[in-house]
This record gives structure tokens, sequence and C-alpha cells, in this order.
């Protein structure tokens, strides 16, 4: 709110002074923007577009550890982050986890409704899938969808990199796919008109568009990135995704330094799957997030390896990328861990815990090199507690203080 | 009357001496739209094959573009109309859009008037064109009138849009029937519906259902479920798990250009549009390439694998069987190959090498 204002009160006291020689140019403006004075950020943006800018507030910190909510959803997701908190209690990690159950077969809404209220209470999360039963009637909704949507967390974000110690068909991936995550075709506003003819309503909305478009182009300065490619099927939805397009092409005015380029859904799965290379960063409503995401993580090597963040203005959740619940490998260790254990890195270095989380991604990666620790689905014969062992045992060997193994 | 076996068909005795053409009595004619850009040489390419194939067929071109009819409204010559409901088959090359013509999409506006609902793709690994993916062979099937792409937009308030997805149980039930009775006659063992009804609760929810419902019909063919993020993680890493997919619209869409992209891309990709009332089009469905039109420079692989899926769906088994060995023989052998296969021989001589080997066949 407070950002807001500042932005609008200066638009205000700098039109007339510059109002003759605002025209057709877009002037950029410089805004120093505060938030309890130890974060700034100048925002270069032209006036004719309005950016929303959110800075997160720091990390709450209480005897100076972090708390952070944990869902353990159903299938592989409790044994999996058994693994994450034990590791963390290993490395000494100044993490407390609060553990909120939520019962996928309950119709109830409590559940989910505590967990969310967890999240709000400490900011950041970290969960396992939780399973949505289609049998059950519509007015039960996808519980994952949601906690997205009651907490806003309007950016999906993954980094789909090809690791060096997994065989695939296409080497040296290295794409970062941004999908939108609230609304678009999964806002759940359906109904039957007359018996036998259903209706589902897409939305797309400029305020979401505007937003999730500047995440992107900030996420990829932010990292040195050369190009967004917005997906999209403006050809058929002329008026939604024509909006979405639109509005990414307005924010693409404001990063010159960053290229900006479109292709359409149906070309862009059929460029993925024979030149990979061609993508940089990935930028799309929700549908086609999911299937873009989905495809990139087979090429990487599968569900196992890759790990999502959802990011809010206020809150942060970091999972999986794929979202799969897993119940067929479910507590038969042979589950892959190394997604659940990549996004607890993403949500140390959220916490600004760097050092932790690149001890962690090191051991990882390390224990990635060898073939024989790999899990069944990336064609080794290892299980899931020796993965962690060895993570561990690197981890002890490169020297900082750790407990017993 | 006399009745008599010859091999396995059954036979009139006055024509158990004739060949296989006669046996099937007339001669079966094909309407045939040849499209633009390189349309027109490909067309020829395949008719050529077929002469020497000796495959009973006999083709009547007939030009789709779209003229405006009384009241205004636009739709294609009635020439083309009346020949497609008299033969029932047409074949068709890459049809243009001019942007600003005024008039919808020239493939919108024959899905329209023939009422075509189920777009059917078989991706086979061709050998002879390497691609990371070795053992493909599945077929999605498409529901085409609605779902997505129904066109029902709105802008509710500045800012705010708001597109439908319809889906209608009859739609539903007509595609899950065609997908079963295709497994079926194509000795194909399994049937997936792909979905997303954990969001989608009612629409993919009805879907679903209407499919399962089908399935009941079709014991001999087994039948699964599964959620369309699965099916493209699935399908990249290993696609040789998939059989016959049926999805709606936009899953269609996206899932059967994944397809093409696993065998090489949409330049050696057949396709089959069928209707309601027995009519079945089939297509390449690459771009018209203008860049090359006229040259003698392009593949008429795409067009020639639609071609034989028509034999096919005709019952001309043996024909078709023969023209796309040949076809394959001649990609397999890598001496005559057009430029996007990698070689650089023109059109015409790689079409005279299948002809070529196909005539040696007989």
């Amino acid at each position: 709110k407070h950002t807001t204002i500042i932005m609008a009160t200066l638009t205000k006291v700098l039109k007339p002074i510059l109002g003759s020689q605002l025209g057709n140019t877009a002037k950029h403006v410089v805004i120093y923007l505060s938030y309890f004075h130890d974060y700034h950020a100048h925002v270069i943006c032209p006036l004719n577009v309005i950016h929303y800018v959110y800075l997160q507030p720091p990390p709450a910190k209480y005897g100076g550890r972090h708390t952070v909510a944990l869902i353990p959803g159903d299938g592989i997701g409790p044994e999996l982050l058994n693994h994450v908190r034990e590791l963390f209690r290993f490395c000494c990690v100044p993490v407390d986890f609060e553990v909120v159950h939520v019962n996928s077969a309950s119709t109830r809404e409590d559940d989910i409704n505590n967990a969310i209220m967890a999240i709000r209470r400490n900011g950041v999360a970290l969960k396992g899938n939780i399973e949505t039963n289609h049998t059950m009637p519509p007015n039960h909704k996808s519980r994952n969808n949601l906690l997205r949507t009651s907490l806003d967390l309007y950016a999906n974000m993954m980094h789909c990199q090809s690791l060096p110690g997994v065989h695939t068909r296409h080497k040296n991936i290295d794409i970062i796919i941004i999908r939108e995550n609230t609304e678009g075709e999964y806002s759940s506003l359906e109904h039957e008109s007359v018996s036998g003819v259903v209706e589902s309503l897409k939305i797309i909305t400029r305020n979401n568009s505007l937003r999730i478009a500047d995440y992107a182009f900030r996420l990829a300065r932010d990292k040195g990135r050369r190009r967004v490619t917005a997906v999209h099927k403006a050809n058929i939805m002329k008026l939604g995704d024509g909006l979405f397009l639109q509005c990414c092409k307005e924010v693409a005015s404001g990063y010159p330094d960053i290229e900006f380029d479109s292709m359409i859904v149906d070309n862009t799965t059929m460029q993925l799957v024979s030149k990979p290379h061609q993508f940089d960063v990935m930028l799309m409503p929700n549908l086609y997030g999911n299937v873009v995401s989905n495809v990139c993580a087979g090429l990487v090597g599968g569900p196992g390896l890759v790990p999502g963040a959802n990011y809010g203005r206020d809150y942060a959740v970091f999972e999986t990328a794929t979202r799969n619940t897993g119940k067929s490998i479910a507590n038969r260790n042979i589950a892959n861990p190394t997604a659940m254990l990549l996004a607890s890195c993403l949500m140390l270095d959220h916490l600004k815990l760097h050092d932790y989380a690149n001890m962690i991604r090191g051991a990882i990666l390390t224990t990635m090199n060898e073939t024989r620790l790999h899990t069944v689905d990336i064609g080794g014969q290892g299980t899931t507690s020796e993965v962690v062992q060895s993570i561990m045992r690197i981890i002890q060997s490169s020297g900082p203080l750790t407990t017993e193994i | 009357y006399t009745i008599l076996f010859w091999g396995n068909k059954v036979v009139h005795k006055d024509q158990f001496y004739l060949s296989e053409r006669q046996v099937f009595g007339r001669i079966q004619t094909v309407t045939l739209i040849p499209g633009d850009g390189i349309g027109p040489e490909i067309s020829t390419a395949v008719m050529k094959i077929f002469e020497a194939a000796k495959a009973p067929i006999q083709w009547e071109e007939r030009n789709v573009t779209a003229i405006k009819g009384p009241g205004g409204r636009w739709m294609i010559p009635p020439e083309a109309k009346e020949s497609m409901n008299k033969n029932k088959i047409g074949l068709k090359g890459p049809l243009k859009t001019p942007i600003a013509a005024g008039h919808p999409s020239m493939n919108l506006l024959l899905r329209k008037t023939f009422d075509l609902y189920a777009n059917v793709r078989p991706c086979v690994s061709i050998e002879g064109y390497k691609t990371p993916y070795t053992d493909v062979d599945l077929v999605t099937i498409r529901e085409n009138t609605e779902g997505e792409y129904s066109g029902i937009e709105h802008l509710i308030v500045d800012g705010v849009v708001q597109s439908i997805k319809l889906i209608t149980e009859d739609a539903s039930r007509r595609i899950a029937e065609y997908a079963f009775e295709y497994a079926r006659n194509n000795q194909r063992t399994s049937v997936t519906a792909v979905h997303k009804a954990n969001i989608m609760r009612m629409s993919d929810g009805l879907f679903l259902r209407k499919c399962r419902e089908v399935a009941e019909n079709f014991k001999d063919v087994k039948f699964t479920e599964m959620y369309l993020d699965t099916v493209c993680l699935n399908m990249v890493q290993d696609p040789s798990h998939f059989d016959v997919l049926v999805m709606p619209n936009l899953y269609g869409d996206i899932l059967s250009d994944l397809c093409a992209g696993l065998i090489g891309g949409l330049g050696v990709t057949p396709s089959g549009n069928i209707g309601a009332n027995g009519v079945a089009i089939f297509e390449s469905v690459h771009g018209t390439a203008p860049d090359i039109a006229g040259k003698d420079l392009a593949n008429p692989t795409a067009l020639l694998l639609s071609a034989v899926m028509m034999l096919r769906h005709m019952g001309l088994h043996g024909h078709a069987k023969k023209i796309e060995t040949a076809c394959f023989d001649t990609i397999r052998d890598e001496k005559v190959l057009t430029k996007d296969l990698g070689g650089n021989a023109k059109c015409s001589e790689f079409t005279a090498d299948i002809c070529r080997r196909v005539q040696d066949m007989d």
C-alpha cells in the first residue's frame, strides 16, 4: 500500500513539471521506494504504466531461528519432508518447522484453513502435494489450488537445469519457467447450464497479467537472462490470451535490455522436444504453464529432480515443481529426494541463509554425479535413504559443525 | 448363387478370377484439394505414386477458396461441398489464410461445414529420420468442435476477460465412441483419456464420465485415465508407454503437436479429420511454405502418409501397406531425400524413387 501511494503522488507531482515534455515518448522516472528504511529499491518505469513493485518484508527471526510451516501432504510428501527435517537437524540449520496436517479425504475446509493460517503466521512454507479426489462433488475444491489463491501466490517459478550426472536425451538445458499461479483456467468457476452442457470459465485480468510479466522481467534482469518468451494461444483465444500478450508487451517496453518474443503453445511444445536450447525464460498463463513445466521437467530427467517455488507478495511456498503425489511409490524408500531437497535449498535462500543453502546444494549435486546412488526414476537402483546418507556424509566431510549421522 | 471362399474373402462366383481392384467393384472417387503454396506439387506427387501402385482411386480436384454466400456468410464453393458430400472422402493440402481477407480460417470453415468432430494423428517414429525418440507408436484423437476453442469470449469489465470452455455430453460421447472404434479397427490395445479433472471438476469430469460409459461397451480395449501433466511428463521421458490417447480440444492440440515433434515435425506427420455423415478429410498439417513453392523442393511425405491413412480408412489395406513401406524404405535408404529430411534431392526425384519401389513390389 505504501508503494502505490508513493507512486501515485509522484505522478501527480511530476506531471505538471514534465507535462509539456511528456508527449508520446515514454519518460522514465527513477523512483526510490523504501520499506522500513532497510530495503530500498529503485525502479525505472514509464509514467504511463504503473508497475506494482512489491518488496518482501524481512524474514521473521526469533532468537535467531526461523519458523517455517510444513505441510506433509500425501503420497511421498511425508517421507521426503522427514528427510528434509533430518538433514536440517544434522546440519544445524536454524529453522524450526511447524507441522500442519491436511486430510485430503475430509470435505470440511478446516484443515486447509489451518494450514493457510500457519503460513500467514510464518510467511514461508514447505509442502508436499495434497491429493485431490476428483470423484468428489465440484464444490470440493483442490486443496493445493485453494492454498495458492488464498495466499495470492501469483508466481510459480521453476528452474530447469540439466544435472551433469543424469543421462537424458537432451543435454545442457537451462530454462526458467514462470507461470501465473492464481487465475486462468484454474479459476474453478464452472456450471452446468443445461443437463449435459458444462461451461468452465477461464479468467484473464489485466492486473494479474501485468503483475506476472513484471515479475518475469525483473527475475530475468536479476539473473542476467537475455530473453523472455511469452507462450500463448492468442490466435484462437483472441480476447483472453490476447490481453495476456498485450500486457507482456507493455511490460517488455520498460525493460529494453531484455529481448521479448512470443510463441504459440503447440509450436512451443514441438520446439521443446526437438530444440530446447532456444529457450531462456518462458512466461505463460496457468494451464500452458502446467503443460510446459511438465515437458521441461521430463526433458531434464523427471519429476524427482526439479524444485519449484510459489511466490506471492507476502508469502512464499516451496514444493516440487511438478506437484506429484507419487502414490504408487509412497513408503517404499524409492522416491527421489532431490526435488524436495533442492526446494528446501530455495527456501533457505529465501530466508537469506545462503551458506547453508549452498552447502546442501553442493552436496546434492556431488551425490548426483554418482550413478550408483541414482534412484529408480533416473535409471538407478539406489534408495532414498542411501541418497540422503550420502549427502550427509559429504557435508560432514567438508567441514562445518554437524551432529552425528 | 454359389458362394466361394478365396483367401479370407467371401466372393461371388462370377468374381472369382478377378483382381482385387475389380473384386471390390467400383473405383472410389476421392475429392482432392491441392491447396496453396507447395500444395499443388505435393498433390501431384501423391497422385503419381498412387498411379504407380495401381490404387483404385480416381481424383476429383476442387478448390475451396471461401466465397461470400447469400446472406453475407462466408462459405466454401458449392461444387466443393457437393463433391465432398457425394464422395465422402477427401485429401487436402495446406491452405493459407490471408490475414486481411475478412473470412475466418479455411480450416475452421471446413470443420464447420462438414462437422469434422475428430482429429486423428497417428505418430510413428520414422526409421531413417533420426530424432532423439526412436520408439514412438501412438495415436492422438482430439475432439475438434468444442472445448476451449469454442470461441466464446467476453470482456466483462475493462481489464477482465472471460473465455468459456464448453463441454457437452453428446460431443464427448461421440469422440469417445470414435476413439474406441478406431482402437478396435486398428488392433490397438488401450485407450487413455487425458484430462484435468482435479481442477476442472465438472467439465473434464463430464468428459471422463462419458469415456467411462463408452468403455463399458468395448471390453476388449483397455481403458485408463491420466492427468494431462502426467502424460506430458511421461511422454517426454518414455513415449512407448502410450497407445491411443483421447482428449478434449486444447489438450489435443498441444499433445498432438508434441507427438509430432517427437517423430520429426509437421513435415512427416499425417492427420485425418472425421466428420458426421461418414465424411472424412485427410490432410497434411504443415504450412504452405511459400518460399519454396514451385521450386520442386517440397517434401510430400506428410500428404503421402495422410493418403495412406485414407486408404486404410477405406479398407484398402494392401495398397496402403505397399505405399507406406515404399515411402519408409526410401527414407531409410537415405540416398534420395528432400532438403528438410537432410538430403538434397528434388521432390520429383523423391517421388520417382518411391514409385519405382512400389512398382518393384508387384
